[in-house]
């Protein structure tokens, strides 16, 4: 149960001469929910690509379950499941049709496939809408058949790209759920995704990575604990950079200026809700430090567009 | 839930990896069968009355062969290359580019070749399906002969194979729908005009004429239309030879570059 199930040493990707993926080492294991977390860029998809055996790598090494990707892509494949980015389901079919043809392409076609088939939709709340069109479908509906499509092979080994992107606080809530159940029946998840609450959620391990290295990784609270004071106080207001400068840096360790606001990192948080205590023109929110303070920490704030 | 799939999971063979893809094309088509077959058999019912009776009565014969005859068996040849065309490059650049059928295709156990070769034989079988309703239009309106008819229809599954490899590789290089203009103008309606389906090929320049006889087309028509009309074909092996060469070096090359557009 817990052998590695990926395995990857110094993987690297090359785009024109360009690495996207560079001297990524990773070991994941059986049975956990191993996120990666990057900005637009970072090398997550072209990481996915090669795992998945889509990609060969320029150097460096990759096993999953055991077989060599990119050459032995194809029986690897054969055990695990896809749900990519952007779901591309088949309009021509309805959602029956749909899981029909994909166990078809994994040779499964048998009479066995019919229950499996109720199996799934009624895991995904799909019953109702077998054989119905994808057209009729909200995105929550496509996305659970997404997910559901990616299991007709009953795979050991998930992989999410960004599962939950677009989709309403319901419907994503419902994702989440379906996804502990799976990992609870002990298939490993890997997933992608922009949102800090959903990696925090859901996975055992975090891996943040940026222009194609990885820069740490770990459970999400002990990244937290790593790398941030327990205590975070985002301030915004009139005349701040003049309090700033004449009060709140003496009390406050750390702090960073991300906008019109400042956020003030604390070890102990009271001195400095004392002095703001007295100063009414302020806005301030006193919260816990959580991932997207180690991420945005790790990765920087500026913008990425590309 | 996970362990009821697993023990019956059988990886397709290598050999036969192709044929669900070719499966789900056909299951589609076959929700759309019924407007697919009235075009399949009405389109050559109408060229085969309006060319065959209207233009037939101003040319007669064509050698000692009723222009109808001539007419029918060249259709025969010529829907094969229409019909294998147009599903290998707008129908199957739709399922590449636009419904990303193909990317879901390919995290599964089947790979780009895969993928390509299903989609080249699925046109080839389209080809078949609309050569078959063209000879059954051309019997009952009398204009097939001999006993070796039926012969022609395996010619057509290779001609379609060859037209719809050669198209692929369109479909490999196409960024829009439009791309495919090109070929159809530059490709596609040349051989149609040329290679001997409305008129014999001896008709034309002898530099036309050589240029036809290197375009696969003329070599389907001088399979097929001996066989239909009731003759024997002359240097069946070289013309076999130059369908077979023609859809197997465009569908390595249709291979080789989508395995780099799409697994880059």
């Amino acid at each position: 149960m817990n052998a590695p199930v990926v395995t990857a040493r110094a993987l690297t990707k090359m785009y024109a001469g360009v690495p996207v993926v560079d001297r990524v080492d990773v070991d994941i294991d059986g049975g956990e929910c191993w996120g990666l977390l990057g900005p637009n860029g970072a090398g997550k998809t072209t990481f996915l690509r090669m795992l998945v055996g889509r990609t060969p790598p320029t150097s460096g090494d990759i096993q999953v379950l055991g077989h060599h990707i990119p050459r032995q892509a194809s029986a690897m494949r054969a055990r695990i499941g896809v749900v990519p980015q952007l779901d591309n389901l088949d309009p021509d079919f309805t959602v029956n049709e749909n899981l029909r043809t994909y166990a078809g392409y994994f040779g499964i076609d048998h009479g066995g496939l019919r229950e499996r088939i109720r199996e799934l939709l009624e895991f995904a709340a799909l019953s109702q809408k077998a054989d119905a069109y994808l057209s009729t479908l909200s995105g929550g509906m496509l996305r659970r058949l997404s997910l559901i499509r990616a299991l007709v092979n009953a795979p050991e080994l998930l992989v999410l790209d960004e599962p939950t992107t677009g989709l309403d606080p319901q419907a994503r809530q419902l994702i989440w759920q379906r996804l502990r159940k799976l990992r609870s029946e002990g298939i490993t998840l890997i997933l992608t995704t922009h949102y800090m609450e959903e990696a925090e959620r859901l996975c055992d391990r975090v891996t943040i990575m940026d222009h194609g290295r990885l820069l740490d990784s770990g459970h999400p609270r002990a990244l937290v604990r790593q790398h941030i004071e327990p205590h975070v106080i985002e301030v915004h207001g009139e005349g701040l950079q003049r309090w700033h400068e004449e009060t709140a840096s003496r009390l406050a360790p750390r702090h960073e200026i991300a906008g019109d606001g400042i956020l003030y990192y604390l070890n102990d948080e009271r001195p400095l809700l004392e002095a703001l205590s007295g100063q009414k023109q302020f806005s301030f929110l006193h919260r816990p430090a959580n991932l997207e303070d180690v991420f945005l920490k790790l990765t920087g704030r500026e913008l990425r567009d590309g | 839930m996970a362990e009821s799939g697993a023990a019956d999971r059988i990886i397709p063979h290598r050999a036969v990896r192709w044929l669900p893809v070719w499966r789900r094309n056909l299951r589609v088509w076959s929700k759309l069968a019924l407007p697919s077959l009235m075009g399949n058999f009405g389109e050559p019912l109408l060229y085969l009355l309006a060319l065959g009776y209207g233009l037939g009565a101003l040319v007669g014969r064509i050698g000692d062969m009723p222009y109808m005859f001539f007419l029918a068996s060249g259709i025969f040849c010529s829907s094969t290359m229409m019909t294998a065309s147009f599903e290998a490059t707008y129908s199957a650049y739709s399922r590449m580019a636009v419904q990303k059928s193909w990317e879901a295709i390919v995290t599964t156990p089947l790979d780009v070749l895969d993928v390509v070769l299903g989609e080249v034989i699925w046109a080839a079988t389209k080809s078949l399906f609309s050569a078959t309703a063209i000879l059954l239009v051309a019997w009952a309106l009398g204009a097939v002969s001999g006993d070796f008819a039926v012969l022609a229809i395996p010619v057509a599954l290779l001609s379609g194979f060859c037209f719809a490899a050669m198209a692929m590789v369109v479909t490999a290089l196409a960024r829009s729908y439009d791309f495919f203009l090109y070929y159809n103008t530059l490709g596609v309606t040349p051989m149609l005009l040329i290679c001997g389906v409305f008129f014999p090929i001896s008709q034309m320049p002898a530099g036309v004429q050589s240029l036809a006889w290197a375009l696969p087309l003329t070599h389907s028509v001088a399979l097929a239309r001996p066989l239909i009309t009731g003759a024997a074909p002359e240097n069946v092996l070289l013309h076999l030879s130059v369908l077979t060469a023609y859809g197997l070096v465009a569908l390595g090359v249709a291979a080789t570059l989508l395995k780099r557009r799409l697994d880059a």
